[in-house]
């Protein structure tokens, strides 16, 4: 029983190549936002999208390399609550900002 | 006491261990959900952080303050620690039980220093008169900065205990959950710090 669970988790990716690339795109993912804000690459709203992208990029890449997201039995409820998690992030925070934002405008 | 149980029902059951098996990964299911509630808290730090990280108070604003070395530094080990917790699991699924500890110490080890980084960087922003009760922008900064300060305490701690259960039972349908589970809240600790580098750090100097 174990060893067969073993081989599954094996087979679907846990291996050592995942790790190291994931480490590889995570640091290329944390070097890419300090060379735009601390060397100037990028000003203004080009810089804060770009650094902004490159956060969910290592996300993303921490989801699927590390935590292994797209495997298992329950990958599909773990993808569901990740998704309704996602929702209300998203509401909670981007609606903050709208109507904080807003109500500095208004005042 | 229930843990010891269900290993001894593992050995002699097959029909038994395979629901067994199904329990511990409903288990790890059940902590993803967790981890989606922890976002959601999160979600709300951070939108008040960036609702107020302007409202000053006449205080010091996030430019003077931040000193971005330390916070780089303290990226680069969590990030590392993010894969050495990585490596622990691989090492688990291999049956290398002294390689999976070992593992889990590095990881413990780069943990409790970037803890002492953050607790260094607290220090200094009290000693620089940047308290809690300075302004706005500093209350929600150390709410949500020492929020997941809390969390990497807390999986420290848990790390001990689980490192403790490995050498005395070593890896069982158990005791490998446990490690899967204290893996997958490690990693998300990493990308919730990736956020506060990002919304907090780079965008406070920006």
């Amino acid at each position: 029983m174990t060893a067969h669970s073993n081989e599954n988790r094996q087979a679907s990716g846990a291996s050592l190549k995942s790790y190291v690339l994931g480490f590889a795109l995570s640091i290329l993912l944390t070097i890419i936002p300090l060379g735009v804000v601390m060397g100037g690459w990028l000003e203004g709203t080009a810089a804060l999208v770009t650094i902004l992208i490159a956060a969910v990029l290592q996300f993303v890449v921490q989801l699927f390399f590390f935590m292994h997201l797209r495997e298992g039995e329950d990958a599909r409820w773990n993808k569901l609550a990740l998704v309704l998690g996602a929702v209300i992030l998203i509401l909670i925070v981007g609606g903050s900002i709208w109507i904080m934002t807003y109500n500095a405008v208004a005042q | 006491m229930a843990a010891t149980a269900t290993e001894h029902g593992h050995g002699h059951d097959h029909s038994h261990g395979h629901e067994e098996h199904n329990q511990e990964s409903m288990k790890v299911f059940g902590f993803w959900l967790f981890l989606i509630t922890d976002v959601l808290m999160f979600a709300t730090l951070f939108a008040t952080y960036v609702v107020l990280r302007n409202n000053t108070n006449g205080g010091p604003t996030a430019e003077e303050l931040f000193q971005l070395p330390i916070i780089i530094a303290n990226t680069f080990i969590l990030l590392t620690s993010s894969f050495t917790s990585g490596l622990a699991v691989l090492a688990m699924h291999q049956g290398k039980l002294k390689q999976l500890i070992g593992w889990l110490a590095v990881t413990m080890l780069l943990g409790a220093s970037f803890l002492g980084l953050e607790i260094y960087e607290f220090a200094h922003l009290v000693h620089e008169g940047a308290t809690m009760q300075t302004s706005a922008f500093l209350s929600a900064f150390y709410t949500l900065v020492g929020a997941h300060g809390l969390h990497v305490t807390i999986g420290l701690f848990w790390m001990i205990g689980i490192v403790l259960q490995l050498a005395k039972r070593g890896i069982t349908p158990v005791t490998e959950r446990k490690v899967n589970v204290v893996s997958l809240y490690w990693h998300f600790l990493d990308a919730v710090w990736i956020f506060v580098f990002t919304v907090v750090y780079l965008m406070g100097v920006m």
